[in-house]
């Protein structure tokens, strides 16, 4: 078997196998509550890819893509963190984190051009992030705090800052508690006229993608977190530092979540409000999962996030399907995912039967 | 003995890329210890594993019995009366003997699991045959030679007619082989069928009725240990004749590279492994460490080469104080380490062998510049390695895992022996590996000596011991008990020593 058909039948095939999975097991749990799922189905692939833009509404297509963006930007960071062996759950609270810098950048910083500002409030995302995982690598690092525990506790310090900042020293004099706007020299612009809001965040995303690639398989540094998460025992026997390399990761995948909050707001609400997400930073988890540290894998998985968010409303609306049964879907694929076993035996059932035959074809040809 | 309780018959099984298993007979009779040998990656374990149930053959019947039978999976070979003592445990280390044994088999009242009944039975097995244990230990407090008797107290339990034990000697003291000794000879006599896979020439002439020998996949002949000698089998194993004997010039022993001022380390229970160590190692000569296993050796090992902080005392590189357990530091003064415990510390198991190859060196020129891998360099670099250490591996990618055991400890003393070094301690270093690879390590040892390196030889393996080393130094309860010259010593000297009976190995 050739390291590429190893690489599908390991990695992207269960993968693959659990998405449809779930899409049946999803679809059987609507036949069971009286949906029609095909209808279901079809309005979701509607309402995600195919529905034309109007005057007032955006593309459905480029709309999953701005949804897609904070996913993949989450995704990645915390897949940096399972190649090193680090569990961060804490990517929603560094996507506060790095939101709160970044407008507080925006609105508070005045009479920059935009190409220094916007560079700006997006670098205090970065650092933003990078600073609040920070201290669970650290603490992972000096204290051997386990980083699942701490991350979740940052997160919620996160939420109370953010809500605190919003309704106190940041709020804007209007009624709901919220930041003012930002200046439009940090705005980072949208890509088509409105209605459509694709913007230049979906470049950064892919930029990161690309940048995740080169760092887990081209850079020394990469490798070296691979060799923590595999065997921190080896790693260290081979000179390698693990706890510098835990401060190391969590670092930047802490960046890669700020730079998410910092897209959402500099690009889609030009300020901040108390909750302004709904949960990214938890279904990236997912979306990382599903992607098996594969950046291609990555970034289709955060399409399929994007487009089951996007397309939910419309099913919900048309096909009369609660958009609840989208939760359900994802939570098929986590379990699908995370017990790979379930998934790979229905594969390997089914492609049993014919696999040694071809393997064998394969071989007299040779 | 009589008719063949087993038969394999045109077995093949192929790997990507390898030939594993050739279309190989072998047959197993009632009541017989039958050996098999074989080269490091000779499809040993392959072959066993698709008795086992855990590979499927791409070719060839298994007939069971006088029956032909399919075995998909260790449920099948269980219930056909198989059992298998791997070559790495899979015990569960936080759960009890009994807790181990009975898994996946066990038992329950009203959804209550039963543990006295098991319990009961597990005593009766352990009385019949010799296999002293506390049932109600947690295996992750038991030494490995007890591990091991719950492995066959595992099989056992679940009335195995045939027992396959692959490699049960390698992490053995002397001692506990001729235990499991006397206990493979109380099964036969009970009816039990053994297949015994060992790379121990004496092992297998003192054990077996009848040894097959297996080269690349192939069966090369069956012989009985009345009509072969070690030579003959080592060179029936290799293809060749094999030095068994080491070949070594007197050391000239130069400035000293090592000391070691009274160190003290614990272990991992928190007791005093080493205690008030103290001891030099000079450029040019080979120090072997004798000791029964679990004397602190380890813990020793563990303290030089910077994986554990001593609680005193020093560790000093050319006059030069190491940091404590800093293996970095260690590796940058020119010290290289083969680990005892090579899958613990010695290999990264998913990733290629050329990133194992370049393990402690990947981020250096020329393996990496400014940052980045330079991949076609840590190839070339692997696949001379590969050439030069006749590793058996069909390209430099495979994930490690892929390799048989030998082959991957041939791996990590390949790595090891390629960095420029001052230092060189070696744990157990031809630990599963064959024959005419243990020539070949024990040369390379013996050439690193003679370009100039101080060598800490660590092993369990008095004849490994004696035959490498040019000074020895004896060690007993953490202490270092007795020092001798190598040309000089004796086997029982050493023997008495390792057991601390210090007055009487003066005498
Ligand atoms: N799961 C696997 N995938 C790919 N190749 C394998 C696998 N298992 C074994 N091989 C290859 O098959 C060959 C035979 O390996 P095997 O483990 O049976 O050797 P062995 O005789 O037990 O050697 P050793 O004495 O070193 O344990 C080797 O070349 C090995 O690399
Ligand atoms: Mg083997």
């Amino acid at each position: 078997m050739s390291a590429r058909r190893l690489f599908w039948f390991s990695s992207a095939l269960p993968a693959i196998a659990s998405v449809v999975l779930a899409l049946l097991l999803a679809g059987l749990v609507m036949v069971i509550t009286g949906s029609d799922p095909i209808a279901a189905y079809s309005a979701l692939v509607q309402g995600a890819f195919l529905r034309p833009g109007t005057a007032t509404r955006p593309t459905a297509f480029f709309e999953t893509l701005v949804s897609a963006t904070p996913y993949l930007l989450l995704a990645l960071g915390i897949s940096l963190g399972f190649a090193a062996g680090l569990f961060n759950i804490g990517a929603e609270g560094q996507l506060y984190m790095g939101a709160l810098a970044s407008v507080s950048v925006g609105f508070l910083v005045k009479g920059l051009p935009w190409f220094i500002h916007l560079p700006l409030a997006l670098a205090a995302g970065v650092v933003a992030g990078t600073l609040w995982a920070s201290i669970a690598g650290w603490l992972k690092a000096t204290r051997d705090a386990p980083e699942v525990v701490t991350t979740i506790m940052l997160n919620y310090i996160a939420y109370a800052v953010v809500n605190y900042m919003v309704n106190g020293p940041l709020r804007h004099t209007g009624t709901a508690p919220r930041t003012p706007d930002i200046e439009p020299s940090a705005v980072l612009p949208a890509l088509l006229p409105p209605p459509e809001r694709l913007h230049w965040g979906l470049f950064l995303a892919i930029a990161a993608a690309v940048g995740y690639h080169f760092l887990m398989n081209r850079s020394a540094l990469g490798l070296r977190i691979r060799l923590v998460g595999e065997n921190r025992h080896a790693a260290r026997y081979a000179g390698i530092n693990v706890n510098q390399t835990y401060l190391i990761t969590m670092a930047l995948s802490g960046a890669l979540c700020g730079l998410a909050g910092a897209v959402e707001v500099l690009a889609l609400y030009r300020y901040l409000p108390t909750e302004f997400t709904v949960g990214y930073g938890f279904d990236s988890i997912a979306v990382a999962l599903l992607g098996q540290g594969n950046p291609i894998g990555i970034a289709l998985a955060a399409l399929l996030f994007g487009a089951l968010a996007n397309g939910a409303g419309y099913m919900q609306f048309s096909a009369g399907v609660s958009n609840y049964i989208i939760a359900v879907v994802q939570a098929f694929i986590i379990v699908f995912v995370a017990a790979p076993g379930i998934a790979r035996d229905v594969l390997v059932n089914w492609w049993a039967r014919w696999l040694p035959r071809r393997a064998r074809r394969e071989e007299m040809e040779a | 003995m009589s008719e063949p309780i087993l038969q394999m018959r045109n077995i093949t099984k192929r790997f990507p890329g390898v030939l594993a298993n050739d279309r190989i007979c072998f047959d197993l009779k009632r009541g017989e210890i039958h050996a098999l040998l074989g080269e490091n990656g000779a499809g040993k374990t392959t072959l066993m594993n698709i008795f086992y149930g855990l590979y499927q053959p791409d070719e060839g019947e298994i007939w069971l019995n006088g029956r032909r039978v399919t075995i998909h999976s260790p449920k099948d070979a269980i219930a056909l009366g198989i059992g298998m003592v791997h070559q790495h445990f899979t015990l569960v280390p936080t759960l009890s003997v009994t807790e181990n044994v009975i898994l996946g088999a066990e038992t329950a009242h009203l959804g209550v699991l039963d543990l006295a009944t098991p319990r009961q039975r597990i005593l009766q097995i352990a009385q019949d045959y010799g296999l002293e244990v506390d049932p109600d230990a947690l295996v992750r407090e038991l030494p490995v030679g007890v591990q091991q008797r719950v492995e066959i107290i595992k099989a056992l339990y679940r009335n195995a007619q045939v027992l396959i034990l692959d490699e049960p000697t390698a992490v053995l003291t002397p001692l506990e082989v001729e235990r499991l000794f006397e206990t493979l000879r109380t099964m036969v006599q009970r009816g039990v069928s053994i297949i015994f896979i060992s790379h121990k020439l004496k092992e297998v002439m003192a054990i077996a009725d009848r040894i097959t020998v297996l080269r690349q996949g192939r069966v090369v002949g069956s012989t009985t240990p009345a009509e072969a000698d070690e030579a003959k089998l080592a060179s029936m194993m290799v293809g060749r004749p094999v030095m068994l004997q080491v070949e070594k010039r007197p050391a000239q022993p130069g400035e000293v590279v090592l000391s070691v001022r009274d160190l003290r380390v614990m272990s991992d229970r928190r007791a005093v492994a080493v205690d008030g160590v103290s001891f030099d190692v000079r450029a040019g000569e080979i120090v072997g460490i004798a000791g029964v296993e679990g004397n602190g050796q380890s813990e020793l090992v563990e303290a030089i080469t910077g994986l554990r902080a001593p609680v005193h005392g020093s560790v000093l590189l050319c006059g030069q104080p190491l940091p404590h357990a800093l293996p970095r530091a260690a590796i940058d003064a020119g010290m290289s380490h083969i680990p005892e415990d090579r899958h613990k510390y010695g290999m990264v198991a998913q990733q290629p062998l050329a990133v194992n190859l370049t393990l402690s060196t990947f981020h250096q020129p020329p393996f990496a510049q400014r940052g980045l891998l330079r991949w076609t360099t840590i190839r070339e670099h692997a696949r001379r390695l590969i050439r030069e250490f006749d590793i058996r591996a069909p390209h430099e990618l495979v994930p490690i895992a892929a390799l048989s055991g030998g082959n991957q400890q041939k791996s990590v003393v390949a790595r090891e022996l390629s960095r420029p070094l001052r230092l060189l301690v070696a744990a157990q270093p031809t630990r599963g590996v064959d024959v005419g690879s243990i020539e070949f390590i024990h040369k390379r040892i013996v050439q690193a000596r003679d370009e100039g390196a101080a060598v800490l030889l660590v092993s369990a393996e008095l004849d490994e011991i004696m035959s490498l080393s040019d000074r020895i130094l004896v060690m007993f309860k953490g202490h270092i008990v007795g020092e001798r010259d190598a040309r000089t010593a004796t086997r029982e000297e050493i023997g008495l020593l390792m057991m601390g009976r210090v007055g009487e190995a003066h005498a």
